[in-house]
């Protein structure tokens, strides 16, 4: 974060004068059983080249694309999600025409004039559209004299989301990617992966003199756009446009002319590099595909606005504020939780055992995001899959909490039993008795054990009786080293106090 | 085997079928029969681009399947080089597939083949289905079989001809603006366009895709039901292919003719001589005829020269040198593409793709592409209109007879020109066909005039049953 943090003091001054306006270009590949037009096999992933295709993924003649509904469903269902307005008159398919080997049928299928999806917001920033189309397919540079070209991401559904310029900071942008990340997870849509690819992103960066903004919160002047491509991590997002702003405000201070054109980001040297001047930008030649008829979606059967809105999941937002309200974690908890369903569910499971008892489930909170999850990173499974093979139940977990809630285990004992719950199983009240975890904290125990430390620390006690406060803390010590560590050091403490008086 | 046991000239496929299921001659023999015609033929016709070298292992097998109720078992057809046959060379008569095997078959060769049909082999066209002589494939002109001066028409130029020449008992062909129905009529053989999406278009190479279909050349107007029956249907691979549905009417239908539209310049006189009298002979068989108005068909070529070369240019993209096909290396990837379209592609595909880049162009898109488009849509009412009124719409099917090779070669709109009859039907989607109504002597020979009835969509059955009637080949 060194470089943000620099590039921000700089920014800092630069404000005063300059407007970033950035807009973000978000493809993400759906998830589906099958390709976008064909029957191919959907899996980018595919080691193999070259294994998933067909004649009509290679662009083969006299081959004709066959609408996937699924993709378009699942394009809906995020329409639905941002409050867009879906288009429910009629969308269409658009050729857009150039030359490019990962492109087999000379066109990419596109929508153009009609998406799917028109307008709605992600974390506050208006949305354009949000289109779907093909993937295309992936070219190898690397090997000799020739490049070589795989198929199998040719023609995988790619929903293309296009944001409104009026995304501001470095920080936004990572924010709005992310929350659109985790959006196409929850609607199950996408795995939305940057570093696989699933999810790319592509900022349109612009500076320009600050002259205010109009009544609809756009920028009065925007400078030269350039957009970064090949952002494969939210962090690369945000540096990528850190970079751009300091570049293009250092060529503004200078009086130097901002070149509009495509860059790439370079991750090793941690900045961005010209790729593509403007004056060599394709005329697409889009017109809709005549291969599809239009679609009207009114007519297609799950494809009702009812239908579509009936299949939402509970929503990333909708979570935050119900875990808060519900329970009244943390925010930084909710946060966890809200990024991690799995881990969201088990914390709810939780909590239902504990009925409504705030403190506990708070508590529980607690362990489960500090000590639980630490388990559960070193059993290097995935999350989902750690969390389905736990040895012991939502219960049982509730149950160990109840215990530290009620002081019958301490923090430390509850440490212990966690450990054995994890690795062995087991009911954490049975494990705690076996083990001798279980506090004592009864009258006549924590009386003997408050004497006996009075009696051997004089001393201590005198200073305590002086004002100084430390001095009762170490005596808590002494009590809890006398009884094995098995008092509670809260009724512990208390009982000292009032011995001492 | 003496050729001369079956009298091919006579045979139709109904005809053919009897005697396969009599067992007058066995699939075998029949398949036997067309190869050696072919082989006497088509080195002066050059209707064939290849004959297949497993007719006979097709025909034998074919055998089994002759029963009265499978009326294609055994009949040997002819394939357009637009369409896939699986394992087959296929080339669309382009440079640019020089050596091209396709990788799986037609629905409609799926169909046929499922049927029984022996394909004889691949037939030819000019290049990618664009022209109306054949001149423009890469593989030399196909000749008129009733004066080899002459062109066979186009583009399904070699379809009509390998038909004409008795070098097929039928052959596909593909029609985009006519290209089945005017070398039909040059031919003196009957073309059928169906329904736009009637036949699946998964298979047939895209020329212009809101404009072409499979169509049919035979002999007789009940053949192309035979083999229209046999491929017609929704397509899953196709999604703008329809069912058609049947459709029963007892009422007598009646003839509509836009008499504005026969009256203008480069009518060939002979062609309006043999069109009065066709409308005379569907008089005299009981038809009421009535003029009708068509205000906007006049706009129907220009229309069609922007829509056709804009789907054109995207459709020939694929074609790249990257997959398939012919490929000339370049010094880098651009030159790659420029040298491999450059030299695989003719005259006209290059200019067709050049037309339709400009009219996709930004800029012009509004003025050509959507303006075409609204056009296109006038003329589709004026169609709805007149078949409000009427039930069968009839016109020549080509200004003129079969012209000389090299005539009109180099006058591209000339060439155009010739599709001014057909083209309505395919920016409307209505079926028509094209059918022998009489000929005209040039030079000594005999040169066949067709005649075009068209109906609304879907009317297949009506449409075919005027001209079974028309032909007499049903009361």
């Amino acid at each position: 974060m060194k470089s943000i943090t620099t590039s921000k003091s700089g920014l800092d001054l630069i404000m005063k004068k300059y407007r970033t306006t950035v807009g973000l270009e978000i493809h993400a590949e759906l998830k589906t059983r099958s390709k976008m037009f064909c029957a191919c096999v959907n899996d980018a992933h595919e080691t193999r080249p070259n294994h998933n295709i067909c004649p009509v993924c290679m662009g083969h003649p006299g081959t004709l694309p066959v609408i996937n509904k699924a993709a378009v469903r699942h394009v809906l269902r995020v329409g639905a999600a941002v409050g867009g307005a879906l288009e429910f008159n009629f969308t269409e398919f658009d050729r857009k025409n150039y030359f490019y080997p990962d492109i087999p049928k000379g066109y990419q299928l596109s929508q153009y004039k009609y998406p799917l999806v028109v307008g709605g917001s992600v974390c506050g920033v208006p949305l354009t559209r949000i289109h779907l189309e093909e993937d295309t397919a992936a070219s190898g540079h690397d090997e000799g004299n020739y490049s070589l070209v795989d198929f199998n991401r040719a023609g995988v559904p790619l929903m293309e989301l296009v944001t409104e310029p009026l995304i501001t900071t470095p920080e936004q942008a990572s924010a709005f990617g992310k929350e659109l990340q985790l959006l196409l997870r929850y609607l199950g849509v996408s795995d939305a992966n940057m570093e696989k690819g699933e999810m790319r992103v592509e900022a349109n960066i612009s500076v320009a003199e600050d002259l205010g903004t109009d009544e609809r919160g756009y920028p009065k002047v925007f400078g030269t756009k350039v957009e970064v491509k090949n952002l494969n991590s939210f962090k690369a997002v945000e540096r990528a446009i850190a970079y751009e702003v300091e570049r293009h405000t250092g060529l503004i201070e200078r009086g130097e002319k901002i070149i509009q054109e495509t860059r790439g980001w370079d991750e090793v040297g941690q900045k961005t590099f010209s790729q593509r001047k403007k004056e060599n930008s394709h005329d697409y030649r889009y017109f809709p595909d005549p291969d599809l008829p239009k679609l009207v979606l009114k007519e297609v059967p799950g494809f009702a606005i009812d239908d579509i809105m009936s299949s939402l999941p509970e929503l990333p937002q909708a979570k935050r504020n119900r875990l808060k309200t519900e329970y009244g974690i943390k925010d930084a908890d909710i946060e966890v939780l809200v990024s991690e369903p799995v881990l969201a569910q088990f914390f709810e499971h939780v909590a239902l055992v504990l009925e409504d008892k705030k403190d506990m489930i708070a508590l529980a909170a607690n362990y489960i995001l500090s000590d639980f999850m630490s388990h559960i990173k070193k059993s290097d499974l995935p999350l989902d899959e750690a969390i389905a093979r736990l040895a012991f139940s939502a219960k049982d977990f509730a149950g160990l909490i109840r215990m530290v809630a009620t002081n019958v285990v301490s923090s430390r004992g509850a440490k212990d039993i966690l450990v054995i719950m994890v690795s062995l199983g087991g009911n954490p009240e049975t494990i705690a008795t076996e083990k001798g975890l279980k506090q004592v904290s009864d009258t006549g125990s924590m009386e003997k054990i408050a004497k006996e430390v009075i009696e051997s620390h004089p001393n201590v006690v005198a200073e305590y009786k002086a004002g100084k406060e430390a001095s009762l803390q170490f005596l808590v010590g002494q009590g809890m080293k006398v009884s094995k560590g098995s008092a509670n050091p809260g009724v512990l403490r208390d009982t000292i106090k009032k011995i001492i008086g | 085997m003496a050729k001369s046991i079956i009298d091919l000239k006579a045979l139709t496929i109904e005809l053919a079928h009897a005697a396969l299921v009599r067992g007058d001659f066995t699939a075998a023999e029949l398949a036997q029969a067309y190869l050696d015609e072919i082989a006497e033929k088509n080195k002066d016709i050059n209707a064939y681009l290849e004959v297949f070298d497993d007719v006979l292992e097709q025909a034998t097998k074919a055998q089994s399947l002759v029963k009265p109720e499978n009326m294609l078992a055994g009949i040997p057809i002819a394939i357009k080089d637009n369409i896939l046959i699986k394992g087959r060379r296929v080339g669309s008569a382009s440079k640019i597939l020089e050596g091209y095997v396709a990788p799986y078959d037609a629905t409609a060769i799926k169909k046929l083949r499922d049927a029984g049909v022996v394909f004889l082999g691949r037939v030819n066209m000019d290049e990618f289905a664009m022209g109306g002589s054949t001149e423009n494939s890469a593989y030399g002109v196909t000749r008129n079989p009733h004066d080899v001066s002459r062109v066979a028409g186009g583009s399904s130029g070699g379809s009509a001809a390998a038909v004409s020449m008795n070098g097929a008992l039928a052959a596909l062909g593909s029609d985009t603006g006519g290209s089945v129905r005017q070398p039909a009529s040059y031919c003196g053989v009957v073309g059928f366009k169906p329904t736009y999406g009637s036949i699946s278009r998964h298979g047939l190479m895209a020329m212009g895709s809101s404009l072409d279909v499979i169509g049919t050349i035979t002999k007789t107007v009940r053949d192309s039901r035979i083999l229209f029956d046999a491929m017609k249907g929704k397509d899953s691979f196709d999604s703008t292919s329809i069912d058609i549905p049947a459709v029963n009417s007892q009422k007598k239908p009646i003839i509509g003719v836009p008499r504005s539209f026969l009256t203008g310049d480069g009518i060939d006189p002979a062609v309006i001589k043999s069109f009065d009298e066709s409308l005379k002979r569907l008089a005299g068989l009981g038809y009421e005829i009535k003029d009708i108005e068509l205000p906007n068909i006049k706009y129907s070529l220009a229309v069609y020269y922007v829509i056709m070369p804009a789907e054109v240019s995207t459709n020939l993209s694929r074609f790249d040198g990257v997959k398939f096909g012919a490929k000339v290396e370049g010094k880098d990837l651009l030159e790659d593409y420029l040298l491999t379209r450059a030299s695989g592609f003719g005259r006209e595909a290059r200019r067709r793709i050049m037309l339709g880049t400009y009219v996709l162009s930004s800029g012009y898109y509004d003025a050509y592409y959507n303006k075409a488009n609204s056009v296109r849509e006038l003329i589709k009412n004026d169609f709805v209109k007149a078949f409000e009124l009427v039930d069968v719409i009839v016109t020549p099917t080509a200004p003129s007879p079969a012209f000389r090779v090299g005539e009109k070669v180099s006058d591209p709109v000339a060439m155009y020109l010739e599709d001014i009859f057909t083209v309505p039907a395919n920016l409307v989607g209505i079926p028509a066909l094209s059918v022998p109504a009489g000929s005209v002597e040039i030079d000594g020979k005999n040169l066949p005039i067709g005649v075009q009835f068209s109906a609304k969509q879907g009317a297949e059955d009506l449409l075919l049953g005027v001209t079974e009637v028309f032909l007499g080949e049903i009361k």
